[in-house]
């Protein structure tokens, strides 16, 4: 049911955008009166240039802004791309923009101003009817892991499959495994609230990778848990992260993003202020026991 | 689309929440009740006001020396005035078998006759029998009326304003009450209603949420709710419906044998009530959890 739509969405998708760049120059006239133009000195995230859409970019960000209706500054022309495969962290203290980022990302919201593009698709173009078809291909993880308190553990996961249409004997096959590589195999049919927080969140990001979405959104998903449980959450995001998805992680957990040592993106007030790509990466082979142990510090 | 697995999901879904569940259900039960209690007893309130209004007659006196002849003549003038609905026709030979019933020595002293043949003549409505009245008598007033009826044996016309007015008014007052009330139960097993569900759905506004989040369409999420509305709508209209039937068979039946008054005036049958009831009790349910919902949706 959904491959053929997808289809659909690409193609018109395409055509649309050729028609969009010669008539896309900026459309920042609705909300000038946020910007202040005082004391600043343009950077590289100012400028939209017209690049060429690379189509090894899975995110695509262009002067994206957003300027909540009570006048907060959510995000201030973010430009930036991130490649299939990798794995970034968003980094910046509360209220610089993090979650606003993730929550562009799944279309709760438009931007003031800007473009987005996922996977090739512009955003803006997804009408509200498709919006969860679209969400079916992207994984989220959040702080307070949003899990059904009405399911078990097992169901929570078959959830994410249930949505899309999938068979039962769909659901029978993929569940377990999905649940064993997240460590979970003895605690199916336990509900939520009998789970500790690690355990919870582990759920979260085996229900985000049910369907093996091309992207995975984590906001703080180490936010309310120790430092121990946090490497585990990690560990279990790089494993999922080298099968072939996109990571991208929200955090202020400024130890765990020095440790981990991957793309950083830094926000400040919604600006962008940092994007580490030529940082000294930590080793992207390494095994999800090392990079355990290494986050570990041993 | 898969019913099987929206039927399981609301079934779940119940379990879970056993105690909104119940509050919904009993709140559907008891407004269900409420409406089936109330539906015939308005209409035994209005039927038996408009019996009252029905014995609201205009009495046509005849002459005692008044023949057959005269009788029929005068018949026919009646019937054909405007706003009589019928006429009905009480021999002197009757008006003495039921006065003498009354007060038996009083007729038997007095040897002979002394009421005249009468018509009771009903108008078409309640509120007409002044019309009537004033179309019968003979130039009453010194202003005949057109079309008034103008025969000599008729000698008097007669209907107690007073009496008249104070039965119109009792009853008007009866029927206004009654549909005060109505109207009032009506708005608060609404209110009732749709606070249950309000309630129900705002505990799980969370719960719509993440599914949201995770892909799920709207109406992959609405499927279950309408379904269970519509299950928590037939089971409380069921329940209320044997509360229901249990009373007639105990109380209104039994009553029904031994007043004559319960039993008299035209309510609906049990049959088409349980109809309308299970209907209300289903649609109510089932469209207020599929629509309240709506406003949860919005992600």
């Amino acid at each position: 049911m959904a491959p053929p739509e997808n289809d659909l969405i690409v193609r018109r998708e395409r055509e649309r955008e050729l028609a969009r760049t010669r008539t896309h120059t900026g459309s920042s006239g609705t909300s000038r009166r946020f910007v202040r133009e005082s004391h600043r000195t343009p950077d590289a995230s100012e400028r939209v240039v017209e690049r060429p859409f690379d189509p090894n970019s899975i995110v695509d960000f262009r002067g994206v802004s957003k300027h909540y209706s009570s006048g907060d500054v959510g995000l201030e022309r973010a430009t930036f791309a991130v490649h299939r495969q990798e794995f970034v962290f968003l980094v910046g203290s509360t209220g610089s923009g993090k979650s606003t980022v993730m929550r562009l990302l799944i279309k709760e919201f438009e931007p003031s101003e800007g473009r987005i593009r996922v996977a090739g698709h512009d955003l803006s173009e997804i009408s509200r009817k498709k919006i969860p078809y679209y969400r079916r291909n992207i994984g989220v993880v959040f702080q307070d892991f949003k899990l059904l308190p009405n399911r078990t553990v097992h169901d929570n996961v078959a959830y994410a499959l249930q949505v899309t249409g999938a068979s039962r004997r769909q659901i029978r096959n993929t569940v377990p495994d999905i649940l064993r590589l997240t460590g979970l195999s003895t605690k199916l049919h336990n509900y939520p609230g009998q789970l500790s927080g690690g355990e919870q969140q582990r759920v979260a990001v085996a229900r985000a990778f049910a369907n093996h979405p091309p992207l995975l959104l984590a906001d703080e998903p180490t936010g309310n848990l120790d430092p121990e449980t946090s490497i585990g959450i990690m560990q279990l995001l790089y494993r999922i992260n080298r099968a072939g998805t996109t990571v991208l992680v929200a955090t202020h957990d400024s130890d765990m993003v020095n440790k981990m040592r991957r793309r950083v993106i830094e926000l400040k007030r919604g600006r962008m202020v940092r994007d580490e790509t030529a940082g000294s990466y930590g080793p992207t082979d390494e095994t999800t026991a090392e990079l355990g142990d290494r986050l570990r510090g041993l | 689309m898969r019913p099987g697995f929206f039927v399981r999901e609301s079934l779940r879904s119940m379990r879970r929440n056993a105690v909104p569940s119940f509050a919904a259900l009993a709140s559907i039960l008891v407004t269900t009740l409420v409406i089936g209690v109330f539906i015939p007893v308005v209409q035994a309130t209005n039927g038996a006001a408009n019996a009252v209004r029905g014995r609201v007659l205009v009495d046509v006196f005849m002459n005692t020396s008044a023949t057959a002849a005269n009788d029929a003549t005068a018949r026919t003038d009646i019937l054909h005035a405007p706003h009589v609905k019928s006429v009905q026709f009480v021999s002197k030979a009757q008006a003495l078998a039921q006065q003498s019933k009354l007060n038996p020595q009083a007729y038997q002293a007095l040897g002979y006759n002394p009421l005249p043949d009468t018509f009771r003549v009903t108008p078409d409505a309640p509120g007409d029998s002044q019309l009537v009245l004033a179309e019968l008598t003979q130039g009453g007033g010194g202003t005949p009326v057109a079309g008034a009826v103008h025969d000599s044996m008729i000698a008097s016309v007669s209907n107690s304003q007073s009496e008249t007015n104070k039965i119109l008014t009792v009853t008007r007052l009866v029927k206004i009450t009654m549909a005060v009330l109505a109207i009032l139960l009506i708005v608060a097993s609404m209110l009732l209603i749709a606070n249950t569900i309000r309630l129900s759905l705002f505990s799980r506004r969370r719960e719509v949420e993440v599914m949201k989040l995770v892909g799920a369409t709207d109406w992959f999420i609405r499927w279950p709710f309408v379904l269970e509305g519509l299950f928590l709508g037939a089971i409380g209209g069921a329940a209320a419906i044997v509360v229901l039937a249990v009373a007639k068979l105990t109380v209104i039946n039994s009553l029904s044998s031994t007043f004559s008054l319960v039993a008299h005036s035209a309510t609906i049958s049990f049959i088409p009530l349980i109809i309308i009831l299970m209907a209300c009790a289903i649609s109510v349910s089932t469209l207020g959890s599929g629509l309240s919902l709506r406003r949860f949706l919005r992600v």
